[in-house]
């Protein structure tokens, strides 16, 4: 057992008697028996299959503090460039894992757009029925996560309502705690038909090292819509585990897109679990990281149902030392007839010494069903660069805009327009190129 | 124009160009016949500067200065253009884009001002005008699903916006039917002037037909073994290479 993992199991009695919900038996013994299985596995090592590509240790070694205070000095000056200031929106912001109702903007009116810590008490039989429904007990980070996380986003919207504007949620570590482990948690309810926008981010605003392992439950009932963009630009100290898990039902459409620019080391588990017929379900991502820098996209859909469509697609662009991991698992179960399940994840390594690790699995049970996958890993095409520069476009322009090209059709599914010019801008200063190139 | 002197070019470890000799004046064009693998496009690679190639002996000299010393968007600059046997599909970059960054990356190389956006525009009325090309051309993705000859046609109205010194068509007749060829051919005969020269390579007489050659060129394995007028494609035309290579036995 790792000196880290000593650490939160000795923690656990003190934060559980400062935690929400405390007075809610249900949530009470989920906490302690999460907290056993995880007593049990500890964290996994690159023995483990899930974790062979990734190796953990560099970023739990470190002395984190993991009961940790929040910090008032925060002002919306220090946060304002993570936020879309050109768009109006709800807001969720939370500092060193504490929701910050100076920086928010909730609401209560139509849909409850508020804090996991506030739903806790106020909603037991919502928490009830849905925390913990969709994340999988069992897994290391998961139950960590369950055990210890009391704040977080909580949205739910109410049938046939669409959200009128997009949810931003914000976390922020600062320095006050030194070197910290945070774990927060979102509870995302979209009813029947309803609709709802929301972009999330991590972000390290100081010099310390940070850990964030971050849990987020989705749950889409019939004919639901859900837009959900992962905006990763952290810092070089900070590393995140994100499992954020999507359960679909009867006809629901939701989109997860996972921008990967920044960090020490992301892993992002990310899983849809397809119940109900006519579900579509949506992942893309781009990731363009450089030296010392490791994303890991682990993904799973699982099709239970049938006449269901799925569409995966990562692209990936590697500079400098750095390392990416996809694992990209469709499970069709046998009962799921007819699903359409569609992978691709093409790379490009810009560098010599950066690497990458691809692995689609497919686990087909069903007869009738049409799955295709594909990964790619190479460098950028020789003759079309020497197109672009036999017609007098230098030589780093043109690879700037063949890897923009070779990137942007993951962008195709944002839906939010200025969501889309800020990930162009940082792709374009990511690559060194002059944005008027693109489409 | 252009002086190539004992041109030498191998690739990996193939020697294909074996003493290429060949003057260019300006307002001239030459056509450039030969069977295949007789090295025709590996000449035209080589003056716009594919790196695949490895030049190991000879000169190019165009206006005074070594060619050979200069990456391919040099010689851009300097107004060298090489329309494509297999121009390259690039999604999610539209024609009228790339062919903005192309020009004003060229008069920035030549260190001149970016062009007024309306005169680009009239220009690229204008010129897809004259190649007979729909508007909506400019805007979709370069060269993907474009058929054959809208290909063909796109790279001469890259050429008629870069106003080359120097075009070099390699194949531009393959794969175009004969309505094509006269649009294209149009557009190439349009753009002629008393400053610049043309290169055009090909199997047939067919394009000559359009494009009157001032001289003839016969390539045969790397070398240029005959010269002569509009004539001696006609000949080819009628005899085939056969006694070419007879002779060059």
């Amino acid at each position: 057992m790792t000196d880290l993992a000593q650490d939160l199991l000795s923690s656990f009695v003190v934060a559980e008697a400062g935690l929400n919900g405390a007075k809610n038996l249900g949530v009470v013994n989920m906490r302690k028996e999460a907290l056993d299985r995880f007593e049990a596995s500890g964290f996994p090592t690159t023995r483990d299959e899930e974790w062979k590509y990734t190796n953990l240790k560099p970023v739990l070694k470190h002395d984190y503090k993991i009961l940790l205070k929040s910090e008032s000095a925060v002002s919306f000056g220090d946060i304002k460039q993570y936020l879309l200031s050109d768009l109006d929106t709800y807001k969720l912001v939370f500092i060193n894992g504490k929701y910050s109702s100076w920086l928010s903007e909730s609401t209560h009116q139509n849909y409850d757009i508020c804090t996991f810590a506030a739903a806790l008490n106020k909603y037991p039989d919502v928490i009830a029925e849905y925390l913990g429904k969709a994340a999988p007990a069992g897994e290391t980070f998961v139950d960590l996560n369950t055990a210890f996380a009391d704040d977080g986003a909580y949205i739910r919207i109410k049938a046939n309502k669409t959200v009128d504007k997009p949810i931003e949620i914000l976390y922020i570590t600062t320095d006050e705690n030194g070197t910290s482990f945070s774990q927060n948690r979102n509870l995302i309810i979209v009813e029947q038909n309803a609709e709802v926008q929301i972009l999330e981010r991590h972000q390290n605003l100081g010099g310390a090292e940070s850990f964030t392992n971050f849990v987020s439950e989705v749950f889409a009932a019939r004919d639901a819509r859900v837009s959900y963009y992962k905006v990763q630009n952290d810092s070089d100290k900070a590393s995140l585990v994100d499992n954020t898990n999507v359960k679909q039902e009867t006809g629901s459409n939701v989109h997860v897109g996972t921008y990967s620019f920044g960090g020490k080391l992301v892993r992002n588990n990310l899983h849809f679990y397809s119940g109900g017929e006519h579900a579509e379900s949506h992942m893309d991502g781009i990731t363009i990281i450089g030296d010392g820098q490791t994303v890991d996209h682990h993904t799973l859909v699982d099709h239970q149902e049938p006449n269901c469509y799925s569409r995966e697609l990562y692209k990936g662009i590697y500079l400098g030392k750095s390392h990416g991991v996809f694992n990209g698992k469709v499970m069709v179960r046998q009962k799921a007839q007819k699903t359409n399940a569609f992978q691709q994840n093409d790379n490009i390594l810009l560098s010599d010494k950066a690497k990458v690790d691809t692995k689609p699995q497919l686990e087909i049970f069903a007869d009738d069903v049409r799955c295709s996958h594909g990964c790619t890993v190479g460098q950028l095409d020789k003759n079309a660069l020497f197109y672009l520069r036999s017609r007098g476009i230098p030589k780093r322009e043109a690879e700037g805009l063949m890897t923009y090209a070779f990137a942007s059709d993951a962008l195709e599914y944002v839906k939010i327009p200025q969501l889309e010019k800020r990930l162009n801008g940082v792709i374009a200063e990511k690559l060194g190129i002059n944005l008027e190139f693109a489409l | 124009m252009i002086k190539i002197k004992d041109l030498q070019a191998r690739v990996e470890e193939k020697e294909i160009l074996r003493g290429i000799n060949l003057e260019i004046g300006p307002g001239e064009v030459h056509a450039i016949m030969g069977p295949n693998g007789s090295g025709k496009s590996t000449l035209s690679s080589v003056i716009a500067g594919r790196e695949d190639y490895e030049v190991t002996g000879g000169a190019i000299d165009f206006e005074g200065e070594d060619l050979l010393d200069l990456d391919p968007e040099e010689r851009a600059h300097k107004g060298i253009f090489l329309s494509f046997q297999y121009p390259v599909e690039i999604p999610g970059v539209t024609v009228s884009n790339f062919i903005k960054t192309a020009i004003n990356e060229s008069r920035k190389g030549r260190g001149e001002e970016p062009m007024e956006a309306r005169e680009m525009l009239a220009k690229m009325r204008e010129k897809t005008a004259l190649l007979e090309m729909d508007k909506s051309y400019l805007s979709r993705s370069l060269n993907e699903g474009f058929s054959g000859g809208e290909k063909k046609r796109n790279e001469i109205f890259q050429m008629a916006m870069l106003e080359p010194k120097l075009a070099i068509l390699d194949e531009t007749d393959s794969g175009l039917d004969i309505d094509a060829l006269r649009i294209v051919a149009n557009g190439v005969n349009k753009l002629r002037s008393e400053d610049n020269a043309v290169v055009v390579i090909t199997h047939y007489q067919r394009l000559l037909d359009y494009i009157e050659p001032d001289f003839v060129h016969v390539l045969y394995n790397g070398k240029i073994v005959k010269s002569g007028d509009k004539n001696l494609a006609l000949e080819l035309e009628a005899k085939g290479y056969d006694w070419i290579k007879a002779e060059n036995a």
